[in-house]
């Protein structure tokens, strides 16, 4: 199952990097989406995957019994996932709004702070 | 949970909620400058109880280490800290003579308030993923002051600044799943314990790289600081002083804190890349200030210039050298943000940044040429100001292990640094306006409320140059908890309350 899962983030990271060597802002976005997902499911494997054990404590102990899934990767995930989820709404308002005030998506075009002429 | 150790963060988050619902009103900007003040004095708290105790921890929600959060304030953390509170309160003062209504209602308070919030915490929590959170509140905030009421060029800015900042969190997140699933911790100190028994310490080298590129993009460390000369000359000029000041500063904190407590099982390759970066950075950096002509441009391109000196005091890992990181460190907020916010001065003074458009400030300024020229002075390396002992560390340092090349370029740097601060003297200050304008003082709105804070700083950076005997003895006391982590580690993991 880790297995499974490394190959999958590794096939995400890659079409993620693909996507973020486009000139188009939205393909940026969405390669960076992956990525984060990529992130994610990074973390969510690095807690070791123990399937069909929750991590439930039984009445009148103080530690759940035996070998039971790890928690702590899952709560770090869901709090990623709510920062990203934030960070991304955010991300594709600017792209609109760059797309509104400079008249393209295309990265290359944008150079209203920098221009290639200072001068001019 | 201490007071000393909530209160540097509580005071921002309130004073932001306040001044959020203020933010229509004019008393708003008061609120956050009270709210800036208290924050000082709470930081000046902490800065006294550190002094005395050494390192302070505590534990939120009362979760023993390494399961719970931990707040932990070293001395490196105190006076990074107590230096955010101060540079917070003068930009807080003079965001009364630069930002508009119309920002103000926007709720630029609040965000300014929660992106002191953000780097406060990221200096004072002793937790990996604590700090990935600290980081998103900073760039949260800085995302949104950034491109607030946002022009062309705010947004052109902005969309690379988030883009590539982004991407750093990323791998910041990425790096905190590999070390967890490789020590089962997240607690630094836990951390600084557990990476010893790793067994395969190659891999552990890789993840630290990880870090490295991480924090090297907020850091803005040569090849990663694209982002900044894109986007650090648009916003306003209290928004760039602040940032200025602070955000990269947030990287290299971050930086030194893990290769010094966690990371350093090889130091001889982590180091020694960090080594390179330090060098190509302090040039890159000085030469692309060379290639502008806008004020705010020159002085981004230093800011890079001048991580690359405190990236060399953690490369080098040597206790004088990392003194004078942490030196650099305080020397260089203070100046950085105080240059900023006279740039500030000169565009309404002159009507714009480019330096070639612009002039005619000594002759009817005085008073601002002076304030320019301490900060200025101080960033070149001049004595008795603060840059000259910071710089001065370094170099010995690097003279102190024979890296001849090195400290020559630390010192040709520091020449190339004065080229530039001389390009914008000479045309901003010193030959006479091009449209004949009478750049005066008494013209400008606020006058105070801008000059105050710069005057304030100034005032600082002359303070540490005169007498800098307690403030290296500080650092070297910081320096030794650095380099023996112990009074660190046992603090935290002892910790109960």
């Amino acid at each position: 199952m880790e297995q499974l899962l490394s190959i999958l983030i590794g096939i995400l990271v890659a079409s993620a990097v693909y996507l973020m060597l486009a000139r188009n802002l939205l393909r940026f976005l969405f390669g960076l989406i992956l990525l984060s997902n990529a992130a994610n499911l990074t973390i969510f494997v690095a807690g070791r995957l123990t399937p069909g054990a929750p991590p439930l404590v039984p009445d009148g102990l103080d530690a759940p019994i035996g070998v039971v899934a790890n928690a702590l990767p899952q709560a770090l995930v869901l709090t990623a996932i709510v920062i990203g989820f934030g960070l991304f709404a955010f991300a594709l308002i600017l792209a609109f709004r760059a797309y509104q005030s400079l008249g393209t998506l295309n990265t290359d075009d944008m150079r209203v702070a920098e221009p290639k002429e200072p001068h001019s | 949970m201490s007071w000393y150790l909530t209160l540097p963060l509580a005071i921002p988050f309130l004073t932001a909620i306040v001044a959020y619902l203020l933010r229509a009103n004019p008393v708003g900007a008061w609120v956050s400058i009270i709210g800036s003040g208290l924050g000082l004095l709470a930081s000046i708290a902490l800065m006294v109880v550190v002094l005395d105790a050494g390192v302070v921890a505590g534990q939120m929600g009362n979760w023993p280490a390494p399961f719970g959060i931990t707040l932990v304030a070293d001395l490196l953390s105190a006076v990074m800290v107590l230096i955010t509170a101060i540079t917070g309160f003068a930009v807080a003062i003079y965001a009364l003579g630069d930002i508009t209504e119309r920002q103000a209602q926007l709720g630029y308070h609040a965000l300014f308030q929660l992106l002191i919030a953000g780097v406060t915490g990221a200096f004072m929590t002793g937790d990996l993923f604590n700090l990935y959170v600290w980081f998103e509140v900073m760039l949260i905030a800085s995302f949104g002051l950034l491109i607030l009421n946002g022009g062309k060029e705010q947004i052109d800015g902005g969309v690379k600044y988030v883009a590539l900042n982004l991407i750093s969190t990323i791998l910041f997140l990425t790096g905190i799943g590999l070390l967890y699933g490789m020590t089962g911790t997240l607690n630094f100190a836990d951390l600084a314990l557990k990476v010893e028994g790793v067994e395969n310490q190659g891999l552990l080298t890789v993840v630290a790289m990880m870090f490295m590129v991480a924090f090297g993009v907020k850091a803005a460390v040569f090849p990663l600081f694209f982002w900044l000369p894109a986007a650090y000359h648009t916003p306003s000029f209290s928004v760039s002083a602040v940032f200025a000041g602070l955000l990269t500063k947030v990287g290299v904190y971050a930086l030194i804190r893990m290769f010094t407590l966690v990371f350093d099982h090889d130091i001889g390759f982590t180091h020694t890349v960090l080594l390179w970066v330090a060098c190509f950075t302090m040039v890159i950096g000085v030469l692309g200030a060379a290639a502008q002509s806008d004020f705010r441009k020159i002085l981004s391109f230093h800011i890079i210039s001048q991580i690359g000196y405190m990236i060399l005091g953690l490369a080098l890992m040597t206790p004088l050298a990392l003194v004078g990181a942490v030196f650099y460190l305080v020397h260089h907020i203070i100046v950085k943000a105080n240059l900023f916010l006279i740039a500030g001065i000169a565009k309404r003074l002159t009507g714009g940044t480019e330096v070639y458009r612009i002039g005619g400030l000594y002759k009817s300024a005085p008073l601002l040429a002076i304030l320019f020229l301490i900060p200025a002075f101080s960033l070149a390396g001049f004595p008795p100001l603060s840059g000259f002992w910071a710089k001065y560390i370094i170099v010995k340092a690097t003279l102190d292990i024979e890296m001849w090349f090195v400290a020559f370029i630390a010192l040709a740097v520091g020449l190339m640094t004065i080229y530039s601060m001389t390009k914008i003297w000479a045309e901003a200050f010193w030959k006479p306006h091009p449209d004949g304008i009478k750049p005066e003082l008494k013209n400008l709105e606020h006058k105070w409320a801008q000059l105050i804070p710069v005057a304030g700083l100034a005032a600082l950076t002359i303070f540490i140059g005169l007498n800098p005997e307690p403030f290296v003895q500080f650092a070297e006391r910081t320096t030794a908890q650095l380099l023996d982590p112990t009074a660190y580690i046992t603090t935290v993991l002892g910790a109960v309350r």
